[in-house]
């Protein structure tokens, strides 16, 4: 019998807001340890929560990136359980009444032929709530350290309805949500700050069955591929399970990456028990229509809009533009060196292949990059007037993103424009052919591969300067004469 | 000396205008100082540092205490209870920031029931507060040690918070006058929660005309406080008139019931046919869902309750009991901290959150809540004022109903249906028993009319000046 994987994913975003969910303190990452707090965010006794409307208008805005349906009246709610990071024993968040309800993300991915296909994928809500501190346990022999500046920063949390049914699409759900997010700039979307964090939840069924397998939640999921690789393991163990006749249990999983397994963390019998209940420091209140609508008008283009518009209006492939558009700072990149008058397929060519390459080589952003948009359109233009070929193309763009200076620089710099003097490669061309008599000889008994021979040997006598076109075509004039 | 004690705060604050605070604030403190070893009304008060500060403000820097359970910036405030004991407070209140900048000066900080559960002060940690007419008795609870330190003349007056009555059974019992204002009238910043969406603070005074002076300067919105209200304040001295002339008054009479004590519901009707004299109307009202409140307040208020005190674990302030691992160190602490009622309490609030069973007891107490509170929207359509006894009996023995928590809660039964429907309503002293102990009756009026239970308190008081009366000690 063949099983189906079942996934749904819950997504928390730290919003990027300067200030935190219920209080005035500042939402800097890295400072020194609770410095950031206050008597509310630290839950001192009499403290009260107050909400912060620049954060409900950013989960707002993803409500409505997301085609949410976004509440006309919402409420807090408190969640309670007891943990050193949670000051107030209660987290508040939001149970029945979340800002955004019903939503859908249309994805692209792979299917198992490798053919892109569009995917609809529900979107179950998106809520309000705050972040808890963290516990620090390293280096303290006695006990463990709680530090509050993350307590209290807004999270939305992003719950997806189980329709995901591969790790593929899973990872590209996240990688489509991620641009999203970046794209409205609600939130960094930073794994390794934390600034987005994914849970999974995943089940097993016979193909063709409709009722639900039990689902284990897995949680330490680091990074997109981690949570890919992670729900392939629980597939596979799932399925072992359920074929040789055992049951899955329902419960809460960790990914252990360094060994490439899920272990049990907690079962269903020792959930919490939340006793959500509404806040009563935060009383229910209504969204004007006009609140929602001036947000609405705030959107910029969405990923997807984007890459449509690419398209359709520069013509290169919708592969290539929906690679482009997963990074808000690439597809502006990318727009911006199109402007500057590259065109637009060598642009995307360029972005996609070479410099995402040379800085993911260095792990750095393209907003740090070295290379501004003008100038990569300034060696592309270097490239089509036949100034340069493409391999010292690629060697003076390393040497742009290393140094910030201009293709024309570097070329001028390092002697690399390309020779085009019609003598001077006749010339190379004779003493090549004087040199290569063999070569010569193939060729003419037929054999094309003897032409490689000979372009290599004019390019040496050249060093590499020569325009490839013009050797070729002046080698072929004069073997044939 | 004794005299100044014995002054309103109307009349304190006019002497303060004249010749400053500091001869007041020495009576005070001489006077605190010798009765408090007796009556155990304050959990913290330090003569050596109350001194007047040159002051203009209206109050002048006369002495106003504050139950332990409003947070001042420096000092230490603990509820009550041994889970807190040593923690100072690191921000005011807005009801401190607001004192202070009228000019009191903050004198005693005032025993309590543990967290504000009781209505005898008996569960304070620290002892019982004691009856300023009787020391053997109660002073009620929970702000029995700010009912009891007004009444014995320790304080000018007292900040007392009301959740089902604790601002208004022990004024009744202490023959004094207790205001619990409209939910959202007073920000709750700053006091350290029971049920939040109970909770009041509001002044306990020797007279109705030291309430109205207090609640103009505790009232307004708090940008803090999310459930303070953004309306206005009037002036509330404007509704100090003596005139009841065509204020109807309704008589509740769910509120007259078999239990009550006989004295008490006979000083309560003398005080309806009096208004009657003064010119006002008494008709009998019904409020159907009366019954329902004590029940229905023990599933609401404990499970804000349950969540409230979570905070309470160790981790951050107040005590904690050193353990090898968190669980024993949670166990330890909490069981260690708090005493026998704030357990029960706690207890009984996460029992009803519980899944399974927070539909059937949390939303079900929800629903009835709202169908308490449209008995008296019904009601104040046909009246200005409700009139009821505060409590059904006047103060009790002390260990007289410790071990009948039931009996005890329904020390609240005419107070807590004030609290589920967010009205305001006030204590006055109304008469005294045969024995010579206090009797209170309560007023209610709709939502943000505290002017009316102003006006129809002092019209009482003054008439009768019941409050004149005072308990040697």
């Amino acid at each position: 019998m063949k099983y189906e994987p079942v996934i749904g994913l819950e997504v928390h975003v730290q919003l990027k807001t300067r200030s935190k969910l219920f209080c005035a303190c500042s939402t800097e990452f890295g400072a020194e340890g609770n410095r950031h707090t206050c008597p509310v965010c630290l839950g001192w006794p009499g403290s009260l929560p107050v909400v912060n409307e620049a954060a409900l208008a950013l989960a707002i805005r993803a409500g409505l990136a997301l085609n949410c349906k976004v509440a006309e009246r919402l409420k807090f709610d408190r969640k309670n359980y007891f943990y050193p990071d949670l000051p107030k024993a209660y987290q508040i968040s939001q149970y029945d009444m979340p800002v955004n309800g019903k939503g859908e993300l249309l994805i692209e991915t792979k299917a198992p032929d490798g053919a892109l296909v569009e995917k609809t994928i529900g979107i179950t809500r998106a809520h309000l709530e705050e972040d808890a501190g963290k516990l620090l346990h390293e280096g303290i022999p006695d006990g463990s350290l709680v530090d509050y500046n993350r307590g209290g920063i807004p999270l939305l949390e992003i719950v997806s309805e189980p329709d995901l049914r591969s790790p593929q699409e899973a990872y590209d759900y996240l990688t489509a949500l991620k641009a999203i997010l970046q794209c409205i700039e609600i939130s960094d979307c930073d794994m390794e700050k934390g600034s987005l964090r994914c849970d999974a939840n995943v089940s097993v069924r016979p193909e063709g069955q409709e009722k639900f397998g039990t689902k284990a939640e897995i949680k330490n999921l680091n990074s997109f591929k981690m949570v890919a690789k992670a729900i392939q393991y629980e597939i596979d163990r799932q399925t072992e399970l359920v074929e040789s006749g055992e049951k899955v249990v329902q419960e809460t999983r960790l990914w252990n990456d360094a060994k490439g397994v899920t272990f049990s963390m907690r079962s269903k019998e020792e959930a919490h028990d939340y006793r959500y209940f509404p806040e009563p420091d935060l009383v229910p209140f209504t969204l004007s229509k006009e609140t929602v609508a001036a947000i609405r008008k705030t959107l910029p283009e969405l990923p997807r809009e984007r890459a449509k518009r690419f398209v359709r209006d520069f013509g290169i492939s919708s592969y290539d533009a929906a690679v482009l558009v997963q990074e808000k700072g690439t597809a502006e990149f990318f727009e911006a060196c199109v402007s500057a008058g590259a065109g637009a397929k060598a642009a995307s060519k360029w972005v996609l292949n070479d410099l995402l390459a040379i800085l993911n080589e260095k792990n750095s952003a393209i907003g740090d990059c070295l290379v501004k948009p003008d100038a990569l359109a300034g060696l592309i233009r270097l490239t089509e007037s036949q100034t340069i070929n493409s391999t010292t193309a690629k060697a003076v763009l390393i040497d742009m993103a290393a140094t910030g200076k201009s293709a024309d620089a570097i070329v001028k710099e390092k002697g690399l424009a390309q020779v085009a003097d019609t003598g001077l490669i006749e010339r190379a061309v004779e003493k090549a052919m004087a040199a290569n008599p063999a070569s010569v000889a193939d060729f003419r008994a037929g054999k094309q591969k003897a032409l490689g021979a000979l372009v290599g040997a004019v390019m040496k006598e050249t060093q590499g300067k020569a325009n490839p076109k013009m050797v070729n075509e002046i080698l072929l004039k004069k073997l044939s004469s | 000396m004794t005299d100044l004690c014995r002054l309103t705060l109307k009349e304190a604050t006019d002497l303060a205008k004249q010749d400053g605070a500091q001869s007041l604030l020495n009576a005070f403190s001489k006077r605190a100082q010798a009765l408090n070893p007796k009556v155990n009304a304050f959990l913290r008060f330090d003569p050596a540092k109350i001194e007047a500060s040159v002051n203009k403000a209206p109050l002048c820097g006369v002495p106003v205490s504050i139950k332990d359970n409003i947070c001042i910036d420096g000092r230490e405030v603990t509820c009550a209870s041994r889970i807190l004991a040593g923690h100072v407070a690191p921000y005011d209140a807005t009801v401190i920031e607001k004192l202070k900048a009228a000019g009191a000066t903050l004198f005693g900080q005032c025993n309590m029931d543990e967290f504000a559960f009781g209505s005898s002060c008996e569960t304070s940690a620290i002892g019982p507060c004691k009856h300023p007419w009787d020391l053997a008795r109660v002073p009620g609870g929970s702000s029995g040690g700010s009912a009891a330190a007004v009444a014995a003349d320790m304080t000018l007056a007292a900040l007392g918070s009301d959740t089902g009555g604790s601002i208004r059974q022990p004024a009744a019992l202490c023959g004094v006058v207790g205001l619990k204002p409209t939910y959202g009238r007073v920000s709750r910043y700053g006091l350290i929660a029971f049920g939040s969406s109970f909770d009041q603070i509001g002044p306990i005074t020797k007279t109705v005309e030291d309430a109205a002076i207090l609640t103009n300067i505790l009232s307004g919105h708090d940008p803090k406080d999310s459930t303070s209200a953004p309306r206005s304040v009037p002036d509330f001295t404007q509704a100090l008139k003596r005139d009841v002339k065509g204020l109807r008054i309704g008589l509740p009479k769910e509120y007259f019931i078999e239990g009550i004590d006989p004295e008490v519901e006979k000083s309560v009707r003398q005080a309806a046919d009096l208004y009657k004299k003064l010119g006002a109307t008494v008709q009998t009202i019904s409020l159907p869902h009366t019954e329902y409140s004590v029940a229905v307040y023990y599933i609401v208020a404990v499970a804000e309750a349950s969540s409230n005190l979570g905070r309470f674990d160790g981790v951050e302030y107040g005590l904690r009991v050193p353990a090898k691992e968190l669980r024993e160190m949670y166990f330890e602490t909490r069981d260690q901290g708090f005493g026998q009622e704030a357990k029960r309490r706690i207890l009984l609030g996460t029992f009803v959150l519980s899944a399974g069973y927070y539909e059937a007891y949390y939303l079900k107490g929800q629903k009835v809540r709202t169908l308490i509170r449209q008995d008296f929207e019904k009601a104040f359509r046909e009246v200005d004022v409700i009139l009821s006894p505060t409590s059904p009996t006047p103060a009790f023995k002390i260990g007289e109903k410790t071990a009948d928590p039931l009996a005890m809660y329904l020390s609240d039964i005419f107070t807590i249906p004030a609290n589920h429907a967010g009205i305001p309503a006030m204590s006055v002293p109304c008469g005294f028993t045969a024995s010579g102990l206090p009797i209170g009756m309560q007023l209610m009026a709709r939502p943000f009319e505290e002017a009316a239970l102003f006006r129809a308190g002092y019209a009482f008081e003054q008439e009768t000046g019941i409050y004149k009366k005072k308990p040697t000690l």
